[in-house]
């Protein structure tokens, strides 16, 4: 079982509280943790990555092990503690005042 | 009459305040969707309980809201053609997020940026959302990167109407705010024809339902573009009617107040004695077609009142002649902003007049602007104010 954890304002618009927790077939990389995400909260198809591009929308991160994988190839597999929920994928908002 | 709904658009959520036909007392909901920036949203004419949303965020992208219940409840409209209208766990889909050019109307060129040159088009958020007059389910909404897109099924899909982005496109550019569709006029006697307002393009018109659109800015003259008096390129920042009057329409520009008596072929400047006819918003008594109301900013660079007072200004004779609304205004030190889309008229007899600003206080008028209380006075800043009138 794969963890994310989405930023506030996506949980409060998935409805969901705390971490997600998500079945996804090996090999596990971010490209399929966020076809996972979307199917299972298909109101959040546009928020991580746009609609028609898929490209990362500019505002967030996509962070894993305290590393920052936001340029990384989609389908680069994900290190096993990812993939087996030791770790959790973290989706994160670039932080800004006001 | 039982009252009215005003719909209060912030950069921190939405708020509604309602209250009954006499507009003393009022409730406040709210913050619905807190935490994200709410353009706008509006109520049917049709199923007043109907109300559209535009929430977006510069991290997360466009949502559509709507409620069928009169905002009690909200929930995405959209959902894939063919597939279950929410996921087993009964969740809304979101498809009526998706707002993509049509590319194959119309090629998606480039628009000119900031500095002269050509930037592609990007889609960055719904400005207004402006529903049918006749159809609860058509709904149309103007966009930034500039386009009108419409959706014949209760928000659920949207498509472009592209021949817009044929009337000179390329020489569009982004206001400070950005390249927004921020107005719709539905004409309520013809509903093939629609007057919209671009940031800064200028306005435009089509006769046939959206298939083909006419620049209308003859009369504009803006001198801080290269071409002052230029077909396109003209910063409009409102333009208002009167659906008894509907070849009668009245324009907020970057600078100047403006009317035209024949749907746009011609405007004429009607700013009269105005202290300053820079501005944003305007709009047009209920049940007086020739009585308008503005609230003038000090200037382009200096977006507050003139000397800290905070004044309607109201012209019964349809411009030029105004007289200045103070009563229950703030009058010193304040250096608050009312933005485009932040006046709205409700339809009582004793017509209301609405406006919210940056300051976070929506200010309501029940006796047509002779007398203003503040309904809230510590919202976010207010970026939009639609009235409904409920029977």
């Amino acid at each position: 079982m794969i963890r994310v954890v989405l930023p506030h304002h996506l949980r409060t618009l998935a409805r969901v509280d705390g971490d997600v927790e998500l079945d996804v077939a090996a090999p596990v990389s971010i490209g399929a943790i966020l076809d996972a995400v979307e199917a299972r909260f298909p109101m959040l198809r546009g928020t991580i990555r746009e609609h028609e591009t898929g490209k990362r929308r500019p505002l967030l991160r996509f962070y894993v092990c305290e590393e920052d994988w936001s340029y990384e190839a989609l389908d680069k597999e994900l290190p096993t503690v990812i993939a087996e929920g030791m770790e959790p994928f973290f989706i994160i908002g670039s932080i800004a005042g006001g | 009459m039982s009252g009215v709904r005003v719909l209060v658009g912030t950069r921190k959520g939405a708020f509604l305040l309602t209250s009954d036909g006499k507009r003393q007392k009022w409730d406040v909901s709210g913050p619905h969707f807190a935490g994200w920036e709410i353009y706008h949203m509006k109520g049917s004419p049709v199923d007043p309980n109907r109300i559209f949303v535009s929430q977006t965020s510069s991290w997360f992208g466009q949502v559509i809201q709507r409620s069928d219940d009169g905002g009690k409840t909200w929930f995405q409209p959209g959902t894939p053609a063919g597939e279950p209208t929410t996921t087993p766990d009964g969740m809304p889909k979101g498809e009526s997020n998706k707002f993509v050019y049509d590319t194959t109307g119309a090629p998606l060129t480039t628009h000119q940026w900031y500095d002269g040159t050509q930037h592609p088009w990007e889609f960055k958020r719904v400005w207004h959302v402006e529903p049918c007059t006749k159809n609860p389910d058509h709904v149309y909404a103007g966009v930034e990167d500039a386009a009108l897109f419409e959706s014949r099924n209760g928000g659920q899909t949207w498509q472009e109407l592209p021949s817009l982005r044929l009337a000179e496109g390329s020489k569009w550019a982004p206001g400070a705010g950005g390249m927004g569709l921020h107005t719709i006029l539905l004409d309520p006697n013809d509903t093939k024809r629609i007057f919209i307002a671009i940031s800064s393009a200028g306005a435009f018109r089509t006769i046939d339902g959206g298939k083909s659109w006419k620049p209308i800015n003859k009369g504009l003259h803006s001198q801080y573009i290269p071409d002052p008096d230029a077909e396109v390129g003209h910063c409009v920042h409102r333009i208002a009617m009167h659906p008894k009057k509907p070849n009668t329409l009245f324009m907020q520009k970057h600078w100047d107040v403006l009317r035209t008596d024949n749907a746009g072929d011609q405007w004429r400047e009607v700013s009269g004695n105005l202290p300053t006819d820079f501005g944003f918003c305007i709009d047009v008594h209920a049940h007086e077609p020739e009585t308008i109301y503005v609230v003038p900013i000090k200037s382009d660079s200096e977006h507050f009142p003139l000397e800290g007072k905070l004044r309607v200004f109201r012209s019964k004779t349809g411009g030029n002649e105004w007289e200045a609304l103070t009563k229950g205004l703030p009058q010193a030190n304040c250096y608050v902003n009312v933005l485009r889309d932040a006046m709205c008229v409700d339809q009582v007899d004793d017509c209301g007049i609405y406006f919210g600003t940056t300051g976070g206080q929506v200010y309501c008028s029940p006796n047509g602007g002779g007398s203003w209380t503040p309904i809230v006075e510590h919202l976010p800043a207010v970026l939009s104010v639609e009235v409904q009138t409920l029977k």
